[in-house]
C-alpha cells in the first residue's frame, strides 16, 4: 500500500468519527511546548511570594528591610505598595441580589482570610534568590479565631469575615412549585410520612484539590504598547476582562496568552492573586517578571473543590416510585467568592433529580464562608455533587423497597419516548435513551453473573465481599445559553466565536474563542472543518488562547468547547461556502442558485462543471476576476449562542470487593455506556471518560483535602492528599449509545466531565452494597479501609442497623454523618 | 522549590568522607540517593551548609558474599539489590520488601543505606533488616570503624545509632538461605509509604514452621520485631488456624502512630491481619 492511496482512501471517508491520533501531541510529548514557565525574556526577573501561615490575622507589620539588601533583589513589594494598581479578585457569579461579597486583594493589606495567602512579593534576578530573600520578610500578625468547619461556620459564632457580620455568604432556591414546574415537596413528603416512604440521609462532599500536571505560571511583559501577560489559565479571555475592569489598564491595552497550558480540570478556571501580584509588580518595575508556583502552592493557594453537606429527603410511594425530593445544602466556598464561587453549587440545582420523573421538588442553598482555601469549579461543577446525592439515594430506597437498584430506577426514569421532556427543575432534556445505555452497559458487566457470585460471596460468608454500584446520571454542560445565565445574574454571556480564514495557498486557519489545555480541540476541530469544507485534515491549522489571534471567547469549562464553540466553527465554515459560491458561479458562469457544494467542490447543477475550493480561495485572494460589488474575501466569523445545554446520559456499573477484615477495597470491573450524541473522535473521547473517571473514582476511594485545628492544610503534599495513579486502576470497558443532541447542528453532547460525574457515586453505591448485609448504608469518602472496616465493625455490634427503618434520622447517632465523628477519626 | 544554598563535596574514599565530615561539624550533611534528603532541603526543612555526595565511593557499593553472611554496601540502590541473585537466594525478606518501595524512579536512585539511616518508621527496610538480624557498619574518624545490631540500630524516628561524623557503610546479613519470606505492605495508593508493613521469613520443616522472623513497619516509632510472635510460631503448622492462634497478640505493647490513613487501633487490627497473611505467604500455605 502506498501513502497515496492510503490518503485517497482517508480522503473518501468523513473526518468525523475517526479515532484520530492527537496532532497536538508529537509537539507536546517530545516537549516542543511552551509551557509559561519555558518562557524567557530579556531581562526577566523572577518573584517568589510571601505568604501566610495563619487562617485567620491581621497584619500588624511587614519589615521588608532585610529581605531589599539581599543579594538580587530588586524590590519587596507588599499590598500597600501595590493597592492602587493591583485590582481585585472578582466573582463573576453573585448568586443573589443580597450576595455578601468579601473584597479579595491579590496580596494582603491589613489582613488575611486562609493559610497561603499572598502577603508580600519579592522580584529578584533569580528565581532562587526571590525565594532566599521571601524567608527574610518579617511579617508580624496578630492571630484571630479561625473558623474552619463547614457547620461551624452555619453557626455564626466565629466570622472568617468579621466585618461582614455573618458567614453566611448568598441563600438560594428552586422551588417547583413556586416556579410551577412540579408539586409541593412539603405536601409530598407529608402524604409519603404517612402511607409511603421517607428517605432521610445527610452525605457529605468532601474538599478536593485539583492536581493538574503544569503548576500554574504568569509571565508579564509590560514593555509594550500592550501589556502582554502569559498564563497557564483556562480562560484568557475572561482574565484579561477582569484585569481591564480593576485594574485601570484599558481592556485594548492588555493582551493575554493561554500557551501550552498543562491540564485545568476547573482548577485554572480562575483569575487569580498571582495573576494580578505578577501584573502589578511588573508594572511598577517595568520590566518583565515570571512566577511559577510550587505545587504545594497549588495546593494552598489554587482554588480547592466541592465541599458541601447535602441534607436529603426523599419521598416515595411504597413501590418506590419517587414522588418528591428536598435538598437542603450547605456549600462552604472557603475564604472569598471566587470567579464562579458561590455559583458552582448553583449549577447542581437543575441535576439532583437527574434522569428521573418526581412529582415535586426543592433545593435549598446556603453558601457560607470559612477561613479556607476558596473554592470554586472542579470537574464537574455542582453537578457530580448532584449526581452522588441522588444515585446514593436510589440505593437506599430500592434497599428499603428489597428490590434491585436498577428496578428502582427503571420504575422513575424519563422513558425514551418521551423526550423532549421537561423535568420538574424545570430544564428540557431534549434526547436520550437511557433503557438502551442499561442494557448495553449490563450486557458488557455480566450484570447478572456478578449479582449471583455476590449472592454466593454473602452465602458463604466470603472474607471479601462483592458489591455491584449503579450510576444512571444525566448532567447538564455546554455553558451556556446567555439568556439563561442572566436569569442567573451571572456577569457575562455563554456565547462562543470561530473565524475561518481561507488563505491563498488552500490551507485553513480556523480560530477558535476557546482555550484548550489538553483536550485535543485542534485535531477535532481540524476534523469538523475538513469534512466541511472538504479539505484535508492536514490543512487545517486550529489557533486559539491568544486575545490578539483569538479576540473573542469565553474559553473552556463546563464541558462547552465542543458543543458550544465547535458549533460556533460550523458556523463561520457555513458562512464561508455561501460566500465562496459566489465567487464560485461567477468564475463558472452559473447561477449561484445552481452551484451545489460537496467534499470540497462547487459544481453546476446537472453538468460535469466545478471548482475546489482552494481555486475559489486563490481567486478571491487575486481579487482578478470577482462579481461587481462582491468583497476579496471569503473569511467568516460566527458567534454562537445556544438555546439551551446539552445533557449527556450513561449507565455506569462499577463492582467492587471489599475485604471484610482490613477494609480495603479493590476494583474489579467497571463499565460505562455514555450518550455523548455524535462522536467527532473516539479515541478523544475514550482518554476523556478514562480520565474522567479516574477523577470521580479518587474522590470516591483517594483523595480529600483534611485542616487542622489550626486552619493548616495537613494535606499540603502528594505524600498526604493521596493522588491515584495508573497503578492504582483497572482497564475501564466504555462503549455508547448515539442519541444526537437537537441545539446543534453536529448532534454533539459534552463528554469533558460525564466521567467524573458519574463514576463517584458507582463506586460509593458498590461498596455500600457489598457490605449492607452488615448493617452499613453509608461510608463518608473518601472510602478509606479505616472507615469501611470501622463501619463493618459498628454495623456488626449494632444489631439491627442494617433494618434500620427509614424514617428520621438526622440524628448525630447516624454513621458517618457528623463531621466532628469524621475528623476525629481522621485526624486524632 | 529550591533548596537554600549550600556548598557540595564528593569525596572518592570513605576516609576522604569521614574526613570532610569531621572537617564541616554539624553544617554538613550526607547524601545518598537524595530521595529523603532532596525534598527535606527543597521544602527548606533543613539546610545544611555543605552537602557531602557519596555516590563517587566505589567501596559503598554493591553486593558480596562473605561466608555465611551478605554484604551490602550502604551506597547499593535498591534497584541493585533487586537484581541481585545473591540476595533472593540469601535474604529473600529483603528483596521482598524492596519490591514494594515507591516507583522505579525512585528505587534506581534510593539506596538501601540512605534507607536504613534516614530511619523513617513508615519505611519498608527496616522491618526486614531487623528479622533478618542484620548487622550495621558503621566508619568514624580516624579509619575506625564499630558494628551495631540492627536491634540497637534504630533508637527513634529518624535517628539511628549513625552519630555525627559517621558513616553506614556495610550491612552485613546472615544468610537465610531457603527461608520462605513475604512482605505484606498495606496502602492506600500504590506509591505510599506503608500504613502497616509486616516482614515474615520463616523456614518451614516437614509442613511446619520450624523458625520465624517477624518485623512490623510504622507500629512505632522504629521498626519492631515481634519476638513473642516468632516463638509462638515455632513447631506450628501453616495453617490458617494455627497462625491466627499464634500471631494474635502481635500487636501487643505496640504504639502505631494515627493520622489520615488510620487511628492506632485499625493499625493494630491491621497488624494482626497482615501478619497472618504474611506468615502463611512466606510458609508456602
Ligand atoms: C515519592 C517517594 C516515595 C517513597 N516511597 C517509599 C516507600 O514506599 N517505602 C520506603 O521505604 N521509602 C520510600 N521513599 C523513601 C526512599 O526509600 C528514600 O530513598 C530512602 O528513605 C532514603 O534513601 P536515599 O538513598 O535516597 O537517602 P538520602 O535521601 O540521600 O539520605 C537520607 C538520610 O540519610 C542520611 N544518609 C544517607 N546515607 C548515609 C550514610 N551512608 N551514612 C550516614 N548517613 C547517611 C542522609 O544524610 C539523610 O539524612 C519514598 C521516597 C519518595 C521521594
Amino acid at each position: 500500500m502506498t501513502i497515496t492511496e492510503d490518503r485517497a482512501a482517508d480522503a473518501a471517508s468523513p473526518e468525523i468519527g475517526k479515532a484520530r491520533r492527537r496532532k497536538e501531541d508529537q509537539r507536546l510529548i517530545t516537549g516542543r511546548t511552551r509551557w509559561t514557565d519555558n518562557i524567557q525574556l530579556p531581562g526577566m526577573l523572577h518573584l517568589a511570594m510571601v505568604r501566610s501561615p495563619f487562617a485567620h490575622a491581621t497584619i500588624s507589620s511587614i519589615d521588608v528591610t532585610e529581605a531589599k539588601a539581599a543579594s538580587g533583589v530588586i524590590g519587596v513589594f507588599t499590598g500597600e505598595d501595590l493597592k492602587d494598581i493591583q485590582g481585585v479578585n472578582i466573582t463573576a457569579w453573585p448568586v443573589s441580589a443580597e450576595q455578601k461579597t468579601p473584597d479579595h486583594l491579590p496580596v494582603a493589606v491589613s489582613h488575611v482570610a486562609h493559610a497561603g495567602e499572598i502577603v508580600a512579593v519579592v522580584a529578584a534576578r533569580s528565581a532562587a534568590a526571590a525565594r532566599d530573600a521571601a524567608e527574610l520578610v518579617d511579617v508580624d500578625y496578630a492571630e484571630l479565631p479561625a473558623v474552619l468547619d463547614l457547620k461551624e461556620a452555619a453557626k455564626d459564632e466565629v466570622l472568617a469575615h468579621p466585618d461582614l457580620g455573618t458567614n453566611t455568604s448568598a441563600v438560594w432556591q428552586l422551588d417547583s412549585a413556586g416556579q410551577g414546574s412540579g408539586g409541593d415537596v412539603e405536601e409530598a413528603i407529608a402524604k409519603a410520612r404517612e402511607s409511603g416512604i421517607v428517605i432521610e440521609r445527610e452525605y457529605r462532599q468532601q474538599r478536593l484539590i485539583p492536581a493538574f500536571m503544569e503548576p500554574r505560571s504568569t509571565v508579564v511583559d509590560p514593555t509594550g504598547e500592550q501589556v502582554t501577560m502569559w498564563s497557564a489559565t483556562q480562560v484568557p479571555h475572561v482574565l484579561r476582562f477582569c484585569i481591564a475592569a480593576t485594574t485601570g489598564l484599558p481592556e485594548s491595552k492588555i493582551r493575554v496568552i493561554a500557551p501550552d497550558v498543562g491540564g485545568g480540570f476547573g482548577g485554572k478556571l480562575q483569575t487569580t492573586p498571582e495573576e494580578f501580584a505578577t501584573l502589578a509588580v511588573a508594572r511598577k518595575l517595568g520590566k518583565p517578571v515570571k512566577y511559577t508556583e510550587t505545587r504545594s502552592e497549588t495546593m494552598v493557594s489554587g482554588h480547592h473543590g466541592r465541599d458541601q453537606w447535602q441534607k436529603l429527603t426523599l419521598a416515595a410511594e411504597k413501590d418506590g416510585r419517587v414522588t418528591a425530593l428536598k435538598v437542603d445544602l450547605m456549600a462552604d466556598l472557603g475564604a472569598y467568592a471566587a470567579l464562579v464561587g458561590g455559583g458552582v453549587p448553583v449549577l447542581g440545582a437543575w441535576m439532583f433529580n437527574s434522569i428521573y420523573k418526581f412529582d415535586a421538588y426543592q433545593f435549598n442553598l446556603t453558601n457560607y464562608y470559612t477561613n479556607k482555601t476558596w473554592v470554586d469549579a472542579y470537574r464537574g461543577a455542582g453537578r457530580p455533587e448532584a449526581t452522588y446525592a441522588i444515585e446514593r439515594l436510589m440505593d437506599e430506597l430500592a434497599a428499603e423497597v428489597g428490590v434491585d437498584p436498577m428496578e428502582i430506577r427503571e420504575k422513575n426514569w424519563i422513558t425514551h419516548d418521551e423526550f423532549p421532556f421537561t423535568t420538574v427543575a424545570g430544564m428540557t432534556y431534549d434526547s436520550g435513551n437511557y433503557e438502551a445505555a442499561t442494557e448495553k452497559a449490563k450486557e458488557l458487566f455480566g450484570y447478572d453473573e456478578l449479582r449471583a457470585e455476590q449472592k454466593r460471596r454473602r452465602e458463604s460468608n466470603d472474607p471479601v465481599q462483592l458489591g455491584i454500584g449503579i450510576s444512571t446520571f444525566t448532567e447538564m454542560c455546554g455553558l451556556a445559553p446567555s439568556r439563561i445565565l442572566g436569569a442567573l445574574n451571572y456577569g457575562a454571556g455563554g456565547w462562543e466565536s470561530a473565524s475561518i480564514r481561507m488563505l491563498a495557498t488552500g490551507t485553513v486557519e480556523v480560530i477558535t474563542g476557546v482555550s484548550p489545555h489538553g483536550q485535543g480541540h485542534e485535531t477535532a476541530w481540524s476534523q469538523i472543518v475538513a469534512d466541511k469544507l472538504g479539505v484535508p485534515f492536514e490543512s487545517v491549522e486550529v489557533l486559539h488562547g491568544d486575545t490578539q489571534i483569538a479576540p473573542k471567547g469565553m474559553d473552556t469549562y463546563g464541558s462547552r468547547s465542543l458543543v458550544v464553540g465547535g458549533e460556533a466553527v460550523v458556523r463561520a465554515a457555513d458562512k464561508v461556502i455561501e460566500k465562496a459560491k459566489v465567487v464560485a458561479a461567477h468564475l463558472l458562469e452559473a447561477s449561484v442558485d445552481d452551484i451545489e457544494f460537496s467534499a470540497g467542490t462547487f459544481g453546476v447543477k446537472g453538468t460535469d462543471k466545478g471548482i475546489s475550493m482552494p481555486e475559489v480561495a486563490i481567486a478571491t485572494w487575486t481579487g482578478h476576476n470577482l462579481p461587481d460589488g462582491v468583497e476579496p474575501s471569503i473569511d467568516a466569523d460566527a458567534t454562537f449562542d445556544p438555546d439551551n445545554f446539552s445533557f449527556p446520559h450513561g449507565t455506569h456499573l462499577c463492582a467492587m470487593e471489599v475485604d471484610t477484615e482490613t477494609g480495603a477495597t479493590k476494583m474489579r470491573k467497571y463499565v460505562c455506556v455514555d450518550d455523548i450524541g455524535t462522536i467527532i473522535n473516539p479515541l478523544i473521547v475514550e482518554g476523556q471518560v478514562h480520565g474522567g473517571l479516574v477523577q470521580g473514582i479518587a474522590q470516591a476511594l483517594w483523595e480529600g483535602a483534611e485542616y487542622d485545628e489550626q486552619g493548616t492544610l495537613v494535606t499540603g503534599s502528594f505524600v498526604d492528599y493521596t493522588l491515584p495513579t495508573s497503578a492504582d486502576t483497572i482497564s475501564f470497558v466504555t462503549d455508547h449509545t448515539v442519541s444526537p443532541s437537537t441545539y446543534n447542528s453536529l448532534g454533539t453532547k459534552g463528554v469533558g466531565e460525564a466521567g467524573c460525574i458519574a463514576s463517584t457515586p458507582a463506586v460509593v453505591n458498590a461498596i455500600v452494597d457489598a457490605v449492607r448485609q452488615f448493617g452499613v448504608n453509608d461510608i463518608l469518602m473518601p472510602c478509606t479501609p479505616e472507615r469501611v472496616w470501622k463501619a463493618i465493625e459498628k454495623g456488626r455490634s449494632v444489631p439491627g442497623e442494617g433494618e434500620r427503618d427509614a424514617q428520621p434520622h438526622f440524628d448525630e447517632g447516624v454513621p458517618n454523618q457528623d463531621p466532628g465523628a469524621a475528623s476525629e477519626g481522621s485526624q486524632a | 522549590m529550591i533548596p537554600a544554598q549550600f556548598d557540595y563535596v564528593a569525596p572518592g574514599s570513605v576516609e576522604e568522607a569521614v574526613a570532610a565530615l569531621a572537617e564541616h561539624g554539624d553544617e554538613a550533611k550526607v547524601l545518598a540517593g537524595g530521595q529523603s534528603l532532596l525534598p527535606i532541603l527543597r521544602m527548606r526543612l533543613n539546610a545544611p551548609g555543605v552537602v557531602i555526595d557519596l555516590g563517587r565511593i566505589p567501596e559503598l557499593q554493591g553486593v558480596t558474599e562473605d561466608g555465611d553472611h551478605l554484604v551490602i554496601g550502604a551506597m547499593t540502590t535498591y534497584a541493585a539489590v533487586l537484581a541481585s541473585e545473591a540476595v533472593s537466594t540469601h535474604a529473600a525478606l529483603l528483596s521482598k520488601a524492596i519490591a514494594t518501595v515507591a516507583d522505579p524512579q525512585i528505587r534506581h536512585r534510593g539506596t538501601v543505606g540512605g534507607a536504613l539511616v534516614h530511619a523513617d518508621p513508615a519505611g519498608d527496610v527496616g522491618a526486614p533488616a531487623l528479622a533478618l538480624g542484620a548487622e550495621l557498619v558503621i566508619a568514624g574518624s580516624g579509619g575506625s570503624t564499630r558494628t551495631v545490631a540492627a536491634e540497637d540500630f534504630f533508637e527513634d524516628l529518624f535517628t539511628t545509632a549513625v552519630g555525627e561524623g559517621e558513616l553506614l557503610t556495610q550491612i552485613r546479613i546472615p544468610k537465610h538461605t531457603g527461608w520462605g519470606a513475604h512482605y505484606e505492605k498495606f496502602v492506600r495508593v500504590s506509591h505510599q509509604w506503608s500504613i502497616v508493613g509486616v516482614a515474615a521469613t520463616v523456614r518451614s520443616e516437614g509442613g511446619s514452621i520450624a523458625e520465624a522472623r517477624v518485623g512490623l513497619t510504622n507500629m512505632g516509632s522504629t521498626p519492631l520485631r515481634a519476638k513473642a510472635v516468632e516463638e509462638a510460631l515455632v513447631g506450628q503448622p501453616a495453617t490458617d488456624e494455627a497462625v491466627r492462634a499464634a500471631v494474635a497478640s502481635v500487636a501487643e505493647g505496640t504504639n502505631p502512630p494515627s493520622d489520615l490513613n488510620g487511628d492506632a487501633d485499625y493499625r493494630k487490627h491491621l497488624a494482626t491481619v497482615l501478619t497472618r497473611r504474611a506468615v502463611l505467604a512466606a510458609a508456602g500455605a
